[in-house]
């Protein structure tokens, strides 16, 4: 249900970059979203044509690439992949580790076409 | 967050900002633009607002977290119960519907703020923002803000809160902070409640909840108690007392606090605070400390 909320603050965000850059369509939207991020990337691509609609953003593409859950032990320093739910270093074990990555919540780029290109396209 | 000093890169999206630069011209004239910016910085830009509002008047504010029912309404009204002559307290209710958490809240004589979501099923920092102007934080030591019952969602939103608290009753099995781990991860404090139910709900294993809770990487200190018999509520207290005693201190020095567990951009957002940063909170490893304003 939040990924709706998430995706209203990406539209504002999308449509911010858009305009910083004088673009008239954004055609490819890049996020980067962990495992541990609390959003998942399935239920955001269902929600986000409802919030692109009528925008320009609407034809855009919705990408979504993840990232693997990767700790770092603050007892033996080694870095080791993980589950999600199974934060334990991989190789003593212990439990007092850093997540490294995987709870990204990420807009990383967008593909923006400029006004006079859409311009041209509409004519 | 914030969009010009880094702290969102980490080593899982570094490589995005490597050659090309922030504005790369792919071949068809088409502009990429790189952002790399935190989907919810609109949030948590209203959550920076809403922490200073907090530090400027010297209140502590809690974050409690949990399922529908697991007892937060009851855990604050044992709370008030045991410190309201020591402390000037209110609530931030977050529901659906209703008012009667407020209420229940309110005839123990502490003011208490009802957010009704509608259909939302978390709070925001924009709700909380709101809610706050119909409170009063003048000589108040803590806001409590009490979240949707929901352990999905409530864990996305920095609404502002200095501590975050997530309650597991013992009805809903101790396997929980496996099966949530981005709520229990959240968690400056894990709170067992209603273990009067333990003798009945034989199958609970407290050992097994804690081990599930470690397996998450969190050094949180877990309290067991029973807000119905009283049992377990003095470590409670006690923890609400050094945590106002440590809020106080931050305060005193220009340094605020949020809640310990953050993505590792947060680490490189630590810049030198105005005096020195304070040590860890009771009981907490490494709580991060940043200067006020943040």
């Amino acid at each position: 249900m939040h990924e709706y909320s998430v995706c209203l603050a990406l539209m504002e965000q999308v449509e911010r970059v858009a305009r910083e850059h004088g673009a008239g369509r954004v055609e490819r939207i890049v996020l980067k979203i962990g495992p541990l991020s609390g959003v998942e990337a399935p239920l955001l691509q269902h929600a986000w044509p409802l919030v692109a609609a009528g925008t320009l953003a609407a034809d855009a593409e919705l990408v979504t690439e993840t990232a693997p859950v990767v700790v770092r032990c603050t007892q033996c320093g080694a870095e080791s992949e993980a589950a999600p739910n199974r934060l334990l270093c991989g190789q003593c074990g212990d439990f007092r580790t850093r997540l490294v990555s995987g709870d990204e919540m990420l807009l990383a780029s967008l593909e923006l076409a400029r006004i006079d290109e859409v311009k041209a396209s509409c004519v | 967050m914030c969009d010009t000093c880094g702290c969102n890169i980490t080593s899982g999206n570094r490589h995005l900002l490597r050659p090309g630069g922030r504005l790369e011209r792919s071949g068809d004239g088409r502009a990429a633009v790189s952002v790399l910016q935190g989907l919810l910085s609109e949030n948590d830009h209203q959550a920076g607002h809403n922490r200073s509002h907090f530090d400027a008047h010297g209140v502590l504010a809690v974050n409690l977290m949990s399922s529908p029912g697991a007892g937060k309404t009851r855990l604050l009204e044992a709370t008030i119960g045991a410190l309201g002559g020591e402390f000037a307290m209110a609530v931030v209710e977050g529901d659906l519907e209703t008012e009667n958490d407020a209420e229940r809240i309110r005839a123990h004589g502490v003011e208490a703020v009802q957010i009704a979501t509608g259909s939302a099923c978390h709070l925001d920092a924009h709700m909380v923002h709101d809610a706050l102007h119909r409170l009063d934080l003048t000589g108040l030591d803590i806001l409590f803000i009490e979240n949707v019952g929901n352990l999905v969602c409530p864990a996305s939103f920095d609404l502002g809160q200095h501590r975050n608290i997530t309650l597991l009753s013992v009805p809903e099995g101790d396997d929980k902070p496996a099966k949530y781990p981005v709520m229990f991860r959240a968690a400056d404090l894990v709170l067992l409640t209603k273990t009067d139910l333990l003798p009945y709900l034989t199958d609970f294993d407290p050992g097994r909840a804690e081990r599930c809770l470690r397996e998450l990487a969190s050094e949180s200190p877990l309290l067991a108690l029973s807000p119905a018999t009283g049992e377990g509520l003095d470590g409670w207290l006690a923890w609400l007392r050094d945590e106002v005693a440590a809020q106080r201190e931050r305060v005193a020095q220009g340094l605020s606090a949020r809640p310990d567990i953050q993505p590792e951009g947060a680490a490189l957002h630590l810049r030198e605070p105005r005096g020195s940063a304070l040590p860890a909170a009771p009981g907490r490893g490494g709580a991060a400390a940043t200067a006020g304003g943040d």
